[in-house]
């Protein structure tokens, strides 16, 4: 994006971070303690690997877009 | 804004939303703490992008364009995250729990045919002619009187939308989460107030591509689960097969056609016939909303060149032709999936059924007899209306639109639940941000400037944008607050979009692609058209057999009643354009050079490899979309 220091890409980044952090955190509390969540499926672990598909998409950004680095 | 006339259409119809606050009944989630973190970083993130725009509105073209500086990706996904508001999404969840992938021709033919020649066909007019606004494109085609009235119609609808979106947005944050009605609109009028009026366009174009990255990290996980438990595509088609007929009354597999069924209007769930949705659709309705409608267009104005405003929407129509998948893919699931607290499965309901069925006090009907009469149209097992009816706890109705939330609380935990709703709020923020900027342009731009004071300064315009933003939300707040009062309201601010939206097609149509139209052709085809738009609608609302005149069967179903009432009212304007330029002088060729096709000499681009020249993408989409709908013909 032109003419802002930093992009909305790197907006995102931090979100999808922040958001991953949080459930992937929450997906591994519930895969060593064994209490799952009161929902259907539970024990496929969403949590984890959608928690974590969310934090990897969210460092990606993060690095990619970060301040400073735009137009390179 | 509603986006592509989903709630006004929507079956269930949204428009008795309102009703549902009757409704006395357990909240359907309760958020965790853990839930409530992820929303307030939501809050926080909106409003810190908000602030840190600001520096960076400060001149008109910055704040009413976005400084005409978004790449094609950029305003390609704001296009179409415009159009994605919550109840969007809701609504044609519900309807394709109805009505099954029938709802799809509204992201299909009612959409990618459009947004290709917006791209390919008009935009080059609308960049060229460096207009601010839809209205603005008038005026220099058409003059002041045509853009005046266009320019009202479009403020008085987008305010009024604005203020429908903050009221629907608070009734599902009651009847999902149990907040407060006001808490809700208070949170979301100033998080809206702050970072639009901080940073303009920018600051709602922004927020729109983060809203459609939350919607689908929110939505995507609810058909994955959905679909691994129904046991594939195989799966969920032989339970759909096995249930239709006692859950919906629906014959056959007509859920699974999107073409098949429409050679009559009896044939198919939605009572609608090929005829309209292929010219009411997928022309009147859908052109009119994708190539006129300010909202949308007005992302794609903000592109930073003319190669990037005609890809915007190209990249759109990609992510549109997925969105079915978030979308219809979980109402049909819900349909075999979603269950009672008994065990057994949940049949979902009109709201009309749910506010019949209302309670007093506790849990007992205020109303057995109206209820009873309700339910009696429904296909709920006898049963299971005698407990509703003697107020059995569990026994609780949920209408259509709740499908896509009882299936996310179904699925989703502590954390996911919260990006969930997080993806809900933001596609209501997001569709007030859009309304109440698209209104600070338009009435800055075709209403304030030309109308009161045409010699304000750069900066005198700039706050004068700002002041509408706050202006218009509090009005917003206070349509939200009329809606809530007089629920009947609701249905005819929903109809003031599809009223409008076809005679302005026609006008702008035959003012870009006829040199020959006039001024005097263009001003009357739109104000007749609309006065002959809102007849029609004011005709069936007032004798509900006259849908059978305006959609041509005594089999039409209201659904049809929007297609047709649409490709009439285009109709109408474009004879009416057609016959007032035959009386009346046109205009020279030479003053509509930038405006008209045949008088504009269009810039040369420059030339790029065939990966990143948009004809090649719009290829791609073209082969995709029919490849679609042959395969679920």
């Amino acid at each position: 994006m032109h003419g802002s220091k930093i992009p909305i890409w790197f907006f995102i980044g931090v979100l999808l971070l922040a958001y991953g952090v949080m459930i992937f955190g929450y997906g591994l509390f519930e895969l060593a303690t064994g209490t799952l969540a009161n929902v259907q499926l539970a024990s496929l672990h969403a949590p984890v690997w959608w928690g974590g598909t969310l934090l990897l998409l969210g460092v990606f950004y993060v690095v990619k877009f970060r301040p400073g680095r735009v137009g390179k | 804004m509603f986006g592509l006339v989903p709630a006004t259409l929507a079956a269930g119809s949204l428009g008795s939303l309102p009703a549902l606050l009757a409704f006395s009944t357990e909240p359907l989630a309760h958020l965790r703490p853990l839930d409530i973190a992820v929303v307030a970083i939501y809050f926080v993130m909106v409003i810190w992008i908000g602030f840190y725009l600001k520096g960076q509105s400060n001149t008109s073209e910055e704040f009413f364009m976005a400084g005409r500086e978004m790449t094609a990706w950029i305003a390609g996904l704001s296009f179409v995250s415009a159009n994605l508001g919550s109840l969007e999404l809701m609504g044609w969840a519900g309807s394709a729990y109805q009505y099954g992938i029938l709802a799809t021709h509204w992201y299909w033919i009612g959409a990618i045919p459009a947004m290709l020649f917006l791209g390919l066909v008009m935009m080059p007019f609308y960049y060229v002619s460096k207009t601010h606004s839809v209205p603005g494109y008038l005026d220099l085609r058409f003059g002041g009187a045509a853009r005046s009235v266009a320019a009202f119609a479009f403020a008085t609808e987008m305010i009024l939308m604005s203020g429908v979106n903050m009221f629907a947005m608070a009734v599902v944050m009651k009847v999902v989460l149990g907040w407060d009605i006001s808490f809700s609109i208070f949170v979301s009028s100033v998080a809206v107030a702050l970072y639009v009026g901080l940073g303009g366009l920018r600051s709602a174009i922004f927020n729109e591509v983060l809203q459609f990255v939350l919607i689908w990290g929110g939505a995507l996980l609810v058909p994955i689960l959905g679909m691994i438990q129904a046991g594939g595509v195989g799966g969920l088609k032989r339970q759909i097969m096995a249930n239709m007929q006692s859950m919906t009354g629906v014959h056959g597999d007509s859920y699974f056609h999107l073409w098949r069924d429409t050679g009559s209007f009896a044939a198919n769930p939605m009572g609608v016939h090929w005829t309209g949705i292929v010219f009411g659709l997928g022309f009147a309705i859908s052109f009119g909303y994708w190539t006129t409608d300010f909202l949308v267009v007005q992302r794609v104005l903000a592109a930073h060149n003319l190669r990037a405003a005609r890809m915007a929407p190209i990249i759109g129509s990609f992510f549109k032709m997925a969105v079915p998948f978030i979308v219809i893919l979980p109402g049909l699931l819900g349909l075999v999936l979603l269950q009672n607290p008994d065990g057994s499965r949940r049949q979902l309901v009109g709201e009309d059924v749910v506010a019949a069925c209302s309670g007093g006090s506790g849990s007992s009907v205020s109303d057995p007899g109206a209820c009873s009469a309700a339910m009696a149209k429904t296909t709920l097992p006898a049963a299971y209306q005698q407990k509703v009816l003697a107020g059995v706890p569990d026994a609780e109705l949920h209408s259509y639109n709740q499908a896509l939330p009882l299936m996310m609380v179904r699925y989703l935990g502590p954390g996911l639940l919260g990006l969930g709703i997080t993806a809900l709020i933001a596609g209501f923020m997001s569709g007030m941000a859009g309304n109440v900027s698209a209104f600070s342009t338009v009435w800055t731009y075709d209403i304030y400037k030309p109308l009161i004071n045409k010699k304000g300064s750069d900066s005198h315009y700039v706050l004068v944008g700002r002041l509408s933003i706050l202006i218009g939300v509090a009005v917003s707040i206070g349509a939200a607050y009329l809606v809530m009062h007089a629920h009947g309201i609701m249905d005819y601010v929903q109809a003031l979009f599809s009223i409008f939206i076809a005679p302005l097609l026609a006008v702008i149509l035959f003012g870009m692609f006829w040199k020959r139209a006039t001024k005097l052709a263009g001003f009357l085809g739109l104000l007749l058209g609309i006065v002959f738009s809102a007849s029609l609608f004011m005709w069936v609302h007032l004798y509900p057999a006259a849908l059978a005149n305006v959609a041509l069967s005594p089999d039409a179903k209201p659904m049809a009643e929007n297609v047709f009432r649409a490709l009439w009212a285009f109709i109408f304007s474009a004879i009416v354009v057609v016959f007032v330029s035959m009386l009346t002088k046109a205009r020279p060729e030479s003053e509509l050079d930038g405006l008209v096709y045949g008088a504009t000499k269009l810039p040369t681009e420059e030339p790029v490899p065939f990966y990143k020249n948009e004809w090649t993408w719009a290829l791609l989409v073209v082969v995709i979309f029919v490849a679609l709908n042959i395969l679920f013909w």
